[in-house]
């Protein structure tokens, strides 16, 4: 009973981005994935990328509020790993030895494709403010993602008023949003 | 300057930044002008997606964090100098290539020979269909076991001779006449072991190598006949799906196995053999295929060697007509008397088979 009400306060932690928590599932984790994925074919750096794709994955997860995990940490991040390779090998046309371990398997169909689905978001957003250019791109990052005021953005960026700033954010976000509705498909 | 004031405006209402007053006449306005409230639908997803964007970003750069972090610590590794495991895998990044290269060279030489041995050897449709003879070594190997286990039994195979190889057969004549596949009776001579595993002599009587059919006889004072065989041999061919048995020495043991008939025609549609669905083990070769009567209905002869359970066996038609070819040269074969009567219909199988044993043999054959 201890360990999974561990379990569950390690997954709320990385829901808040709580640095403890995630160095330890980290910690936990990663060896486990690192092997199986050097033993198929891969290298340290795929082992670290799908690794992380994982912990986004059940980072969403574990932010949903319906969320339930019905196993271990362990077990749903090995399954999530083992099927994200096994698709990027697919991907690259390379050969997958299907070691076909004994380790416990659970299906993450529906969370993949979630993820998937975020990730693509992710991908957009990121290429769009990526391609604005200076100062929109710091000016934008500033007041929408680090929430700073428009005063502290001025004086930051050199504008002789919050007016001024407002008016360069303005023009900045209306690029942006039209950058990220040329790619991004509301119907989906 | 409007547009900007009302997209301020609308950040203000997402966020829930209005006071009351302000935000009725907001909402308002919003229900009045379809193209107001589609920009707040708008914006708001869009601003949804910057603060997934945001947590997300912050995710990564933390995960990198974790990372780098307790690889430093040495939690984690990737192949990094401070432990043990570090030097093998720096030694391996060093050697890499020279291994590569060494790997491949072999690769090819490996490639080389094995392309060498399959062009100068033999074309057999072997790859895709195998005999159920058995494998020479293995059953010397038993024998030398046995051998050496039990010395006052002693082998009825000549001294000098080699076993080559092992498969099962059938009495098609209380008389001693055993019939089996010709691919079996691979050389010069032929002992068969009953199931009680007493062994007798045997001579080989006639090979057809087309239908893959052998009758040797055994010519033994030791072999005492029964009266009568307990099953009759199929003239007719036999429907799909019919239930199926079979017995056989895969192993130095009488093994029964059962399935079904599921093709009328064999490999590639080979008119000669049915298909049937049984576990074969190379040793069943030359086996009695029953059916639920107790009629043999064929010879277990070969199986497909890339599916589980597939095997083909001769149909028993081929054998009255193969005697019957013999019987008009051969005055030997003539008194080959085919059984006529089954006593099996309707018993079951325990019973059937406890009938049956003593009628299969474990064929050997050995060249001198």
């Amino acid at each position: 009973m201890k360990a999974d009400t561990n379990e569950q306060a390690l997954l709320k932690g990385l829901a808040l981005n709580d640095s403890k928590a995630i160095e330890t599932i980290y910690r936990d984790n990663f060896s486990m994935v690192q092997a199986f994925i050097l033993q198929n074919n891969g290298s340290y750096d795929d082992a670290r990328d799908i690794f992380q794709e994982a912990m986004i994955a059940l980072y969403e997860k574990a932010q949903t509020e319906s969320f339930v995990l019905t196993c271990q940490i362990k077990t749903y991040v090995y399954s999530i790993c083992r099927r994200l390779w096994l698709k990027r090998l697919q991907q690259l046309g390379r050969y997958a030895n299907r070691v076909d371990s004994l380790e416990e398997t659970v299906p993450v169909e529906e969370d993949l494709e979630i993820h998937e689905k975020r990730n693509a978001e992710f991908a957009i957003m990121d290429r769009a403010l990526n391609s604005l250019g200076e100062p929109c791109k710091s000016l934008l990052e500033g007041y929408y993602l680090k929430k700073m005021g428009m005063q502290e953005l001025a004086a930051e960026f050199g504008y002789t008023n919050a007016d001024n700033a407002k008016n360069q954010k303005y023009k900045c976000l209306m690029r942006l949003k039209k950058l990220f509705f040329s790619q991004y498909n509301i119907g989906d | 300057m409007d547009d900007i004031l009302l997209l301020e405006a609308i950040e203000r209402y997402l966020h829930g930044d209005m006071e009351a007053a302000e935000r009725d006449y907001f909402e308002n306005l919003r229900k009045n002008t379809p193209e107001i409230d589609q920009m707040v639908v708008e914006h708001g997803m869009f601003l949804h997606q910057m603060d997934i964007y945001a947590l997300h970003r912050n995710l990564r750069a933390s995960l990198q964090a974790s990372h780098a972090k307790l690889l430093e610590r040495g939690d984690i590794n990737e192949g990094g100098e401070l432990t043990t495991k570090g030097k093998v895998i720096q030694l391996w990044n060093k050697y890499k290539r020279v291994t590569a290269i060494a790997a491949s060279v072999g690769g090819v030489i490996a490639l080389v020979i094995s392309g060498l041995a399959i062009y100068f050897s033999p074309v057999v449709n072997g790859n895709q269909i195998e005999q159920l003879s058995k494998a020479i070594e293995v059953i010397k190997k038993n024998q030398q076991y046995q051998g050496n286990l039990i010395n006052e039994v002693k082998s009825k195979i000549p001294e000098n001779a080699r076993l080559i190889s092992g498969g099962s057969g059938f009495l098609i004549d209380p008389k001693g006449y055993i019939i089996t596949n010709a691919h079996v009776l691979k050389g010069s001579g032929a002992v068969v072991v009953n199931s009680k595993g007493q062994e007798f002599n045997a001579i080989i009587a006639h090979i057809d190598t087309d239908r893959d059919l052998a009758i040797i006889k055994i010519n033994d004072q030791e072999y005492t006949p029964q009266k009568s065989l307990p099953y009759t041999i199929r003239k007719n061919s036999s429907e799909l799906g019919e239930e199926i048995f079979t017995l056989g020495y895969p192993r130095n043991d009488i093994v029964y196995g059962e399935g079904y008939l599921s093709a009328r025609t064999g490999y590639n549609s080979d008119s000669l053999t049915y298909q049937v669905q049984i576990s074969a083990n190379p040793g069943n070769s030359g086996g009695p295929v029953f059916n639920s009567n107790g009629e043999v209905i064929g010879i277990l002869s070969t199986r497909q060697a890339e599916a589980e359970g597939v095997a083909f066996a001769v149909k028993s038609k081929n054998i009255y007509r193969m005697v019957d070819e013999l019987k008009a040269t051969d005055t030997n074969v003539a008194k080959i008397k085919l059984p006529t009567r089954s006593t099996l219909k309707g018993v079951n199988r325990k019973q059937q088979i406890t009938r049956l044993e003593e009628s299969v043999f474990y064929v050997k054959a050995f060249k001198k």
